[in-house]
């Protein structure tokens, strides 16, 4: 069960045709691939496009409907070798994925895809996690578009040009026998817009229909000699296709500007086109609606860049900016090719003006425009009196002193673990065995668990990549008096890791400690089943034990913590596995269920057993303020959300005391921590019972009569002698 | 010459700055379906990625009238994200969001609006110093009303709450209240209504929300964020508690308050007479500071001896905890604290985890110290003692027990802990008034590391380990110039990190300053006592 339901917003997906479809980004793409009668629909999820699988998946009953599978892939490559249904047979395909980690471990199957060529369309959309707000290395896909040979849309960011983008995506791929990747933006994704809907088809050619007449031709297949033909292929007839359909469909676009300009001009990448617009507007070049001054030329596809529209654009020009957002600036060095074999001697500037690194913001787009203009044509930003530009302060505001001072003030907030996260036990366990066996080498992985690099537990020297904690230890499998303490999450586990990690180490009798954290779900992503998920899920296999695969790969020593909160024990174990004289990886398996979907599950049942006055215990933590030290020695064992500080009150305690705030779910973590740490005992645990039973009001009415005479007794004392 | 024809037509740029979990997106696209139904173009764009994890996040939302589009004769152009300087409406939905908001330039005199919930939700790094890591909130009020056409602060959280909604809420409400957005307030709420869950309580909190924006100030006021000091009562009931109260009365007025707060404390936590040993020792102290000047500082001395000996006084143990844990107050405070109704029962289980140091503090003197020493009976106990406890305070049988133990209180003074404390404290004192002989300000300074010892096991010997240095330090120090200054900063580096890294580069750094310590003059002074 996906963190999001999307139930609600896959029924637009049935909007007739001619409606205006209302909603996000990825919900459009999912209607496009509807509309072009795809068949089958694979993918392996990640921000942005987490959402495209979790909508794709609580669209079932539509899918059903029009007989198009999808399959939630166990990893991207398994995703992009998916797309092999579209080599032989006319099956429309697409994979999704976030990229461009996502493009590195499909790469192989893309690769493989790419040489022998399609049949039926086969679109990869890939969702670019890059600028701001991305969780992962700063790349381009534009190079594995390249280097395999396959065409890469960028439309312009409103839903009319992605949908578009779709359509002619497939279209595009079978008229050029080529895959074709469709680059979303991470704005792009989760931006609210509309388009016009067009009917959706069934596929045209049925799975069951290849799968009843299969159909061989080696010619497809990478091996020798085909795969020197594929390469001759791919130049002399893919990429003249492509360029006669990309020209032909008008996939591009052109808009002319002043003719007083028309010796000027913007190159751009389709989805930088509405900064693009935003930035002329500030320079009072353009209006809200895309009209410009300076004429542009918007490349919704950026590769392959097509010669004859270079040329025809540049022509009569003195001066083009090209607009290309990240390195290397493989656009450019094209435009410069194609310039210079043709002749043309329009000056091409680019990321001389503009930076080469770094996401292309409005601000540094307009910089960069108003540099270029400065240069070539100084008079056009004279010119801007038709709509008025917010003419910029003298001196921007953030120079302003006091503005200035706020970063003293003005915390960092990088992400962390929920409340009651599960993991957070597990951290806080490895610093003490830390505090106990000195400092270890720990390797890393991807998903909510690297949140263990950040403060409060700073633990992790390394991340290599999504389910290869395990395997970036491979290196430190040498005697010595400590061991390398790999951390994996059940995602990064099926993912690869069992392989890559875990059997590699039992294979190289690797001596470190493997922690495995099995939250039930590929939580990060947002809550997905996979293998080892506890959920009865109607259409996947799931509660299959990560200890038995591990045991399966040659794994002797296993440990599995079914509770994770039980910190003193987890340390006991990270110990023992740090100091065992048994040979070969050590694996301890820590589960317990991510908190933000075992809330999601819990709570409606709890709210609803209240109502029905069934007697039900809520439990939550507090702080007793009074006897709280005020070191928030606490605080740093955990970091929990609903785990804060507030003035204790007390004139004499100058420090800020620990408090639990209301959004305490009741995990028990700070009690455990508090008491595996040996912290001061200010931590309580609230047991509330709802609609308590008959014998639960007499005991209590006991406990009160006696304990309520005792206390009385001491107040009275303290009454007595108060000041 | 043909020229293209730009069309009028700007968009209401709106940028939401919010944590994760915080309903951001809930109220961008509540602005979304307001505008949209009321005729006008809507986008909003967010980049949520890891961010949907308590980290912080921007939402941005454009709007235009569809009117104007028809004008154009084509859709608008919307931008995907704020561009500095050119936001009209910028909601943060915590203070230092505010503060990040103005640091990225999305706040500019000429034309933003600025909304903003005064609730902190403290960041790790503030919550996790061992001393005080809060951030002065006053800070983002001051650039604010530097950086903001105009700026709306109240506690938007604390309305939601009151309401029992989401601060979405409570922001949609001061939106509207704030009059920045050309729709009206039944547009708003009809906006709520539409989304179907937990309609009532939103509607309150917008309210909330609403009558706040109305009613705000031109300028938001300073968030009082100083620590109030008890008032000085008339009379106790108690002759002896008014013969204290009498004492103190006669102790200059700056130190007053604290006395009262210092008194309190110790009767509370032992008995009248341990009240008057403070008093008198607070007397010699008065003595001292009289003598070194302190009327013209204000009594600093006095003031810092109130404080401290009053918190060294009152260390934390075993009776102290169970004390505190048994009292009626307690549990009508937790009952309070999670919010039980009258028809639910509350029961609290305590996390302690004795150890045999505990257990021998609390034992008298000699055979404390006996127990301490035997290595076989030690360590016995402590294979069979400690271990982490559950208690069940509200079930009979623990509430004696803690009762019990809470009333050796009695016995307090004749325990191994008791020495070792009041030996520790008369070593501070005699530093403290060595010094203030020589260095007044210094001598303030001894006291106030008091600050360091705080809490058990780990955390008290870290504290305490840290406190020696920084007396050894001030020992080094008395003579030259800036001493105390120097050791308050020594103290505040003391407090930064649990690793003590800060301290350990500030006292480097002295050292390479300084290389031999001066021989300090070391008149003899009485030290006023702590009587046993």
């Amino acid at each position: 069960m996906a963190e999001r339901s999307f139930a609600k917003e896959v029924e637009q997906l049935r909007l007739p045709a001619g409606s205006e479809f209302r909603g996000e980004g990825i919900l459009a793409v999912t209607k496009a691939l509807l509309q072009s009668g795809v068949g089958y629909v694979a993918g392996y999820q990640g921000s942005p496009i987490s959402h495209l699988m979790d909508v794709l998946a609580d669209a079932k009953e539509i899918l059903d409907e029009l007989g198009v599978h999808f399959e939630a892939s166990a990893s991207e490559a398994t995703a992009a070798a998916t797309l092999a249904a579209s080599v032989m047979y006319p099956i429309r395909g697409a994979v999704t994925w976030k990229s461009t980690v996502g493009t590195n471990v499909a790469s192989d199957a893309l690769a493989n895809l790419a040489s022998g060529g399609v049949t039926g369309g086969a679109l990869v959309i890939i969702g670019e996690d890059y600028g701001e707000g991305s969780s992962i290395m700063q790349e381009r896909s534009h190079a594995f578009a390249m280097k395999s040979q396959m065409w890469l849309l960028d439309p312009r960011p409103n839903l009319e040009s992605i949908v578009k983008a779709v359509e002619d995506g497939f279209e595009l791929s079978e008229a050029s026998s080529t895959p074709v990747m469709l680059e979303m933006r991470i704005r792009s994704c989760h931006v609210h817009g509309r388009f016009i809907t067009r009917e959706n088809c069934r596929p045209a050619f049925s799975l069951a229909e290849a799968l009843e007449n299969p159909r061989r031709d080696t010619s497809r297949i990478v091996l020798p000699p085909a795969s020197f033909a594929h390469e001759h292929e791919k130049v002399r007839d893919r990429w003249p296709a492509a360029v006669r359909f990309i020209r032909e469909r008008k996939l591009n676009e052109f808009f002319d500007g002043d003719d007083a300009h028309a010796d000027l001009g913007l190159i751009l990448q389709g989805g930088l086109y509405n900064g693009v617009i935003r930035a002329l507007q500030l320079l009072g070049l353009a209006d809200a609606f895309g009209n410009s001054r300076i004429p542009l030329y918007v490349m919704n596809v950026t590769y392959p860049v097509i010669d004859d529209e270079v040329l025809a654009f540049c022509k009569d020009k003195r001066a083009v900016l090209l607009l290309e957002e990240g390195q290397p600036d493989y656009i450019e060095q094209n435009l410069n090719t194609i310039l210079r074999r043709a002749g043309v001697t329009t000056t091409l500037c680019g990321k001389d003006v503009l930076p080469m690194a770094g996401e292309y913001t409005t601000q540094v787009m307009r910089d960069g425009i108003e540099a270029f203009l400065t240069t070539h044509a100084p008079r056009a930003l004279e010119s801007s009196a038709a709509v008025p530009a917010q003419a910029p302060a003298a001196v921007p505001v953030t120079f302003h002193p006091r503005i200035r001072d706020l970063t003293a003030v003005v915390p960092p907030r990088p992400a962390g673990f929920c409340t009651g996260c599960p993991e957070r036990p597990i951290f806080a366990a490895m610093k003490l065995a830390q505090a106990d066996l000195g400092e270890h080498h720990i390797s890393c992985d991807i998903g909510c668990h690297l949140f263990s690099i950040l403060p409060p537990f700073n633990l992790g020297a390394t991340t290599m990549g999504y389910g290869l904690g395990a395997a970036s230890s491979s290196a430190f499998n040498v005697k010595s008096g400590k061991r390398s303490i790999s951390v994996m999450g059940d995602g990064g586990f099926w993912h690869n890791g069992l392989t890559s990690g875990i059997a590699n180490a039992a294979f190289n009798k690797n001596d470190g400690v493997i922690v495995i954290v099995d939250n039930f779900y590929s939580s990060a992503t947002g809550g997905q089943d996979i293998p080892s998920s506890r959920a009865d899920n109607p259409d996947r296999a799931t509660k299959h034990p990560i200890e038995a695969a591990i045991r399966g790969a040659g794994v002797k020593w296993v440990r599995t913590i079914d509770r994770t909160y039980d910190v003193a024990r987890l340390r006991d174990t990270l110990e023992e596995a740090l100091t065992t004289s048994t040979d070969g990886p050590k694996v301890i398996i820590a589960q317990s269920e991510c908190m933000l979907n075992k809330q999601r599950r819990v709570k409606p049942l709890f709210n609803k057993a209240v109502k029905a006055g069934e007697r039900v215990v809520k439990e939550r933590f507090g702080v007793d303020p009074d006897v709280c030290s005020g070191d928030h020695a606490c605080i740093r064992l955990s970091g929990c959300p609903s785990l804060s500080v507030k003035d204790s009150g007390d004139p004499l305690k100058e420090d800020p005391v620990a408090h639990v705030d209301n959004t305490c779910v009741g995990c028990g973590n700070c009690g455990e921590v508090a008491e595996a740490a040996v912290l001061c005992p200010s931590f309580y645990r609230a047991d509330i019972i709802h609609n308590p039973t008959a014998a639960d009001r007499i005991k209590a009415r006991v406990r009160g009569a006696v304990i309520g005479w005792l206390q009385r007794r001491r107040a009275a004392r303290l009454a007595r002698h108060a000041l | 010459m043909s020229q293209v024809t730009l069309h009028s037509g700007t968009p209401i740029k709106i940028a939401i700055l919010a944590m994760g979990g915080q309903g951001g997106g809930v109220l961008a696209d509540w602005i979304v379906e307001m505008a949209e139904t009321a005729g006008w173009w809507a986008q909003t764009t967010s980049v949520p990625g890891v961010a949907q994890r308590t980290g912080a996040t921007i939402y941005y939302v454009e709007l235009l009238p569809e009117a104007a589009a028809h004008a154009a004769g084509r859709p608008p152009v919307l931008a995907m994200m704020p561009t500095p300087g050119d936001v009209d409406l910028v909601v943060a939905a915590e203070l230092m969001e505010a503060g990040r908001a103005m640091q990225r330039g999305l706040v500019t005199p000429d034309r933003t609006t600025l909304i903003a919930s005064t609730h902190r939700s403290y960041a790790v790094a503030e919550k996790a110093a061992p001393g005080n890591g809060i951030a002065d909130p006053n800070k983002v009020l001051d650039a604010g009303r530097e950086a903001a056409k105009r700026m709306l602060c109240f506690d938007l959280q604390q309305m939601a709450e009151r309401a029992g909604s989401m601060i979405s809420a409570s922001l949609f409400g001061a939106i509207a209240g704030a009059g920045v957005l050309p729709f009206a307030r039944d547009a708003f709420e009809a906006t709520i209504r539409h989304g179907g869950v937990g309609v009532e309580a939103s509607l309150k909190a917008f309210a909330l929300g609403f009558d706040a924006a109305t009613q705000a100030p031109a300028a938001p006021a300073r968030i009082d964020t100083s620590r109030p000091l008890p008032a000085v009562p008339a009379n106790a009931a108690h002759p002896r508690v008014q013969a204290l109260l009498d004492t103190v009365k006669q102790f200059p007025q700056a130190a007053q308050p604290l006395l009262v707060a210092g008194l309190r404390r110790l009767i509370d936590y032992q008995d009248v007479a341990y009240a008057e040993d403070y008093l008198r020792t607070l007397q010699g102290f008065r003595a001292l500071d009289a003598k070194a000047g302190g009327d013209a500082r204000d009594w600093a001395l006095t003031q810092a001896a109130a404080r401290y000996i009053a918190v060294a006084m009152s260390y934390d143990d075993v009776i102290r905890v169970a004390d505190l844990k048994t009292r009626g107050s307690r549990f009508e405070r937790v009952r309070s604290e999670v919010g039980a109704k009258s028809d639910q029962l509350v029961y609290t289980t305590e996390f302690m985890h004795p150890r045999l140091e505990e257990i021998c503090g609390t034992l008298p003197l000699r055979l404390g110290r006996w127990l301490e020493n035997s290595k076989t009976l030690g360590s016995f106990i402590r294979r069979r003692v400690e271990h982490g406890r559950r208690v069940k305070t509200g079930t009979l049988t623990w509430f004696v027990g803690l009762y019990c133990i809470a009333g050796l209180r009695r016995f307090r003074r004749g325990t191994l802990r008791h020495a070792i404390e009041m030996a520790h404290i008369d070593d501070w004192l005699a530093r403290a008034t060595r010094i203030v002989a020589t260095d007044y300000a210094l001598g303030v300074e001894v006291l106030a590391c008091r600050r360091l010892i705080k809490g058990y096991s780990g955390t008290h010997d870290r504290g305490d380990r840290r406190f020696a240095r920084l007396m050894q330090a001030a020992d080094e120090l008395l003579g030259q110039p800036n001493a105390a200054a120097t050791l308050k900063s020594l103290r505040e580096a003391a407090l930064a990190d649990e690793e003590g890294k800060a301290l350990d580069a500030q006292l480097a750094q002295l050292l390479r300053a300084h290389p031999t310590p001066p021989a300090g003059g070391r008149a003899r002074i009485d030290t006023p006592r702590v009587a046993a």
